[in-house]
């Protein structure tokens, strides 16, 4: 039996700057940044008081009232992006299709924002440890158990397929749609709406990151606050966000005649074993990952045409990041242009990953490559070519994109163009 | 980021060593299969496959007033709780101090998986092992203390760990550090379900190239803030008597009681765990997955349509008839509608005469992923030892529940046991274990 391929065939986006698959490609490639100080709260007590918050409209979005009652923002916008997605992949559901479709959603977080705001009000605004189980709402167990993500979006699209949340931190995007390609590959399912979603924007994450200070301080100019590879880099911008991708087994794509993006080739994640949140300078781990993504894809380094980096804009993340794509791609990683869109949309954590490769599928669509923003001075460490400012045409045939989180884990995903041949 | 490590600076050039390429199932991939090799149970039941099968077999529950916090003014005062558990006598103190009691009872079954499989504490081929385990609620203990802290306190701040402990990906991060298992990990959530699915998803790493697996999971929902949350799921029994609260499948039964701990395995390539000798309890033979597409509300029950679709899928990838099955480890959730779709979805799977059926989930309290993994522990353990344990908390069977409950231990022949679990809003798993290849 030949292998069962995956092909991403519909697209649907949340992002801090566009609410849409449309809005959010248009933001990315114009190198417009959707950085801004904080308005959820006041952020004043804190280190660091930037975020790219979504201006997400629900009702806008096509959530139903009931919908809108119980699911926490990242419940929202996954529900959002899921809707987009579906539509966007022309896939009719039908009796047979529902039970081949599985829903498989990464999140770092999951509910803590609604967890947060719900404790402030059980437990006095934290006066009382044995908190007051009469003052919780009725959806707070939803919000407990980051199961609910998946399970929201499979009761809204009434899929009966495997239903799974992937929680690998920062890497949740990446790995759940690795997850998704890996129930198509073995026949488990022949779709899967697979992406990921968070809502961390809350003072307790805020207050998390301020404490080990990985977020910026750089409150003074929010929109210039994420500096991915700048030799001026202090800190990742806390955000939030979505993206949802139908995945389709090629040959139930080519059936219905649907329009496909690209193909999901390659997925591949190692840990470090090393430091929850320290990175070994040498990037051996997440060189592992693109090397055996890219075998999967039968990909050489010199095929490929872009490279969507982490780039957290941590000092030490974009240093490892950098020896990494030199240690896997050797020569290679000085003429690929790389870009880390987290510069404009901020790091979301979990569904970072996942809209991402919403980018690398729209970029390999439409010949553009988004740039890093805010990108002014070099840093000796990171030495290759960023894509500064501004976006380029080009035909990008393979893109890599890769992962990295608290945990030690490291992932790497390669979208590449379909043109149906066999590999 | 605090804590950067000094050492060599970036290296140029291709990797010389790329490790095992992961990504096909195809091919010889296809052909592997998975053993488990090792058992670590930390649980209400006890700590160590023993002392968990002793009290199984004994029936002893283990249920009693909440001990973690002081349960007085909540109307669910009971829970399975793991008695006498020291962290330190698992991890180091740097370890326990930073994470939360889920990932200090994921550190003890851990290290007790890998000394049962016979493997060495730290890995000698890291990129060949990988830790897959399901999470639940996360860090609760330890995120309700950092959110007193950020709230109480005029500076809202918390302590440098926070980042790290409460988050559901702590426990795979920390045991893969540890131990040095830097394939690929993973970090599954389908609320009670999880435990299943991560058995499943380590069969698929195994054939993907990844030799040893540790799967399973852990959990600790017992804070104060972590109970009012479950409150609200409306499942809860409200009984004070200990003996008498979680009854699943009985007249009585009138919800469920909560519990700590779990299980984790070694889950190991046939091949790898024959190359050294060991044949461990079992082979994970088959799997399925299915969600209902419907929420859990006053009205739900959960769709035996699904659930038997989840069963089916798991017999048919083991190739076992429904007849080949010698005991069903169910559910078990203890609300009577609920009961009674688990036990229509048994008669759909498995017709008029469905097998033997038991369950010690009464004994310690559901545990969310930890309970579903508990259970496979127990199967394990029946297959290997020829011996069922009885159904804990059922006197008289609702109508409409009526299976074969095994009501008393005694010796059987058990090759193939299949596991149920279901996750709140609508998850369906099911693992079926058959006694491994000789």
């Amino acid at each position: 039996m030949n292998r069962r391929r995956s092909v991403v065939t519909g697209i649907g986006v949340v992002a801090p700057g566009g609410a849409t698959r449309d809005e959010f490609w248009a933001t990315i490639t114009a190198g417009r940044t959707a950085t801004r100080r904080i308005s959820f709260f006041d952020p004043s007590p804190f280190r660091s008081q930037v975020a790219a918050e979504c201006d997400f409209d629900p009702v806008r979005a096509g959530l139903g009232v009931a919908e809108r009652q119980r699911a926490d923002r990242y419940v929202q916008f996954a529900l959002a992006a899921s809707i987009e997605a579906l539509a966007d992949s022309g896939l009719e559901l039908t009796d047979a299709t529902r039970e081949r479709t599985g829903v498989v959603l990464g999140s770092a977080v999951g509910g803590t924002m609604l967890l947060e705001r719900e404790y402030v009000q059980v437990s006095d605004s934290g006066a009382d440890w044995l908190v007051d189980p009469n003052r919780a709402g009725p959806y707070l167990y939803q919000a407990l158990m980051p199961s609910s993500l998946a399970a929201d979006v499979a009761c809204r699209h009434g899929v009966h397929g495997p239903a799974q949340v992937i929680s690998t931190g920062c890497t949740s995007g990446i790995d759940a749609i690795g997850y998704g390609q890996q129930l198509i590959e073995d026949d488990e399912a022949d779709v899967v709406l697979s992406g990921a979603s968070d809502s961390p924007i809350s003072p307790v994450t805020v207050a998390s990151f301020d404490a080990i200070k990985a977020t910026t301080p750089d409150n003074d100019d929010p929109a210039h606050a994420s500096r991915p590879f700048d030799r001026d880099r202090h800190g990742f911008v806390l955000a939030e966000g979505a993206a949802v991708l139908v995945l389709e087994e090629a040959e139930h794509a080519r059936r219905r005649g649907a329009r496909v993006y690209c193909e999901a080739a390659g997925y591949a994640n190692r840990s470090n074993g090393y430091h929850m949140t320290g990175l070994r300078p040498d990037g051996v781990e997440m060189a592992l990952a693109i090397d055996d993504a890219m075998a999967q894809a039968r990909c050489d380094p010199a095929d490929v045409s872009y490279v969507s980096a982490h780039g957290s804009g941590t000092r030490q993340n974009d240093r490892h990041e950098t020896a990494a794509f030199k240690r896997a791609l050797g020569a290679a990683a000085y003429r690929v242009p790389i870009s880390s869109i987290k510069s404009m949309v901020g790091h979301s954590l979990g569904a970072i990953g996942a809209i991402e490769m919403a980018a690398c599928a729209l970029a390999i669509e439409h010949g553009v490559v988004p740039p890093t923003a805010n990108w002014a001075n070099r840093d000796a460490e990171c030495d290759l070519d960023y894509t500064p400012n501004t976006a380029r045409e080009l035909p990008v045939r393979v893109a890599l994109s890769v992962g990295s989180g608290f945990g030690g884990f490291q992932s790497a995903m390669v979208f590449t163009r379909f043109d149906g041949r066999d590999r | 980021m605090t804590g950067e490590p000094r050492g060599a600076g970036p290296t140029t050039g291709r990797a010389d060593d790329v490790g095992p390429v992961t990504g096909r199932a195809g091919g010889d991939g296809a052909r592997r299969r998975a053993v488990i090799t090792g058992i670590g149970v930390v649980a209400p039941s006890g700590i160590g496959a023993d002392a968990h099968w002793k009290c199984v077999l004994a029936g002893q529950s283990r249920i009693g007033p909440i001990t973690l916090f002081d349960p007085e003014r909540y109307p669910s005062r009971l829970a399975g709780e793991v008695a006498g558990f020291d962290a330190l006598h698992y991890a180091d103190n740097r370890q326990v101090v930073q994470t939360d009691r889920w990932t200090h009872l994921g550190f003890a079954a851990a290290r007790l998986a890998l000394a049962d499989a016979g493997l060495p504490e730290m890995a000698d081929d890291p990129y060949g092992y990988a830790v897959t385990l399901a999470s639940s609620s996360g860090g609760n203990l330890f995120g309700q203390r950092e959110l007193q802290r950020l709230w109480r306190g005029p500076a809202r701040t918390v302590g440098a760990y926070q980042s790290i402990a409460w988050f559901y990906a702590a426990s795979v991060g920390q045991l893969s550090i540890r131990h040095q298992f830097k394939g690929p990990c993973g970090v599954l959530a389908a609320e009670s379900a999880g435990g299943l699915d991560s058995l499943a998803h380590a069969v698929r790493m195994v054939r993907r190239g990844t030799p040893v697996v540790l799967a399973g999971g852990t959990e600790c929902p017992l804070s104060p803030y972590a109970l009012t949350c479950q409150m609200r799921n409306g499942l809860l029994s409200t009984c004070p008597e200990p003996a008498l609260a979680y009854r699943p499948f009985d007249v009585a039964a009138g919800g469920y009681v909560p519990g700590e701990g779990g299980a984790v395995f070694v889950v190991e390539d046939l091949a790898h765990a024959r190359a050294r000798g060991v044949r461990g309890y079992a082979e994970v033979a088959g799997w399925g997955a299915s969600h209902d597409a419907r929420h859990t509300d006053r009205l739900a029950a959960g769709d035996p349509a699904q659930y038997a679709r989840a069963m089916r899928l798991a017999l048919d990838r083991a190739g076992v008839r429904p007849a080949e099955v010698d005991v069903v480890f169910p559910d078990a959730l203890g609300v009577p509608r609920y009961d009674r779709s688990e036990a229509e979805a048994l008669r759909a799977v498995f017709g008029t005469r469905p097998p033997p059926v038991t369950t010690q989930k009464p004994l310690v309290g559901r545990a969310h992923q930890g309970g579903s993994a508990l259970d496979v522990a127990t199967a394990l353990l029946g297959i290997r030892h020829g011996v069922l344990p009885p159904t804990a908390g059922l006197d008289r069977p609702a109508p409409g529940c009526e299976l074969d409950f095994v009501r008393e231990s005694g010796p059987r022949r058990v090759d193939v046991a299949l596991v149920g679990a279901r996750g709140f809003d609508g998850f369906n798993s099911a693992v079926v274990v058959r006694r491994g290849p000789a």
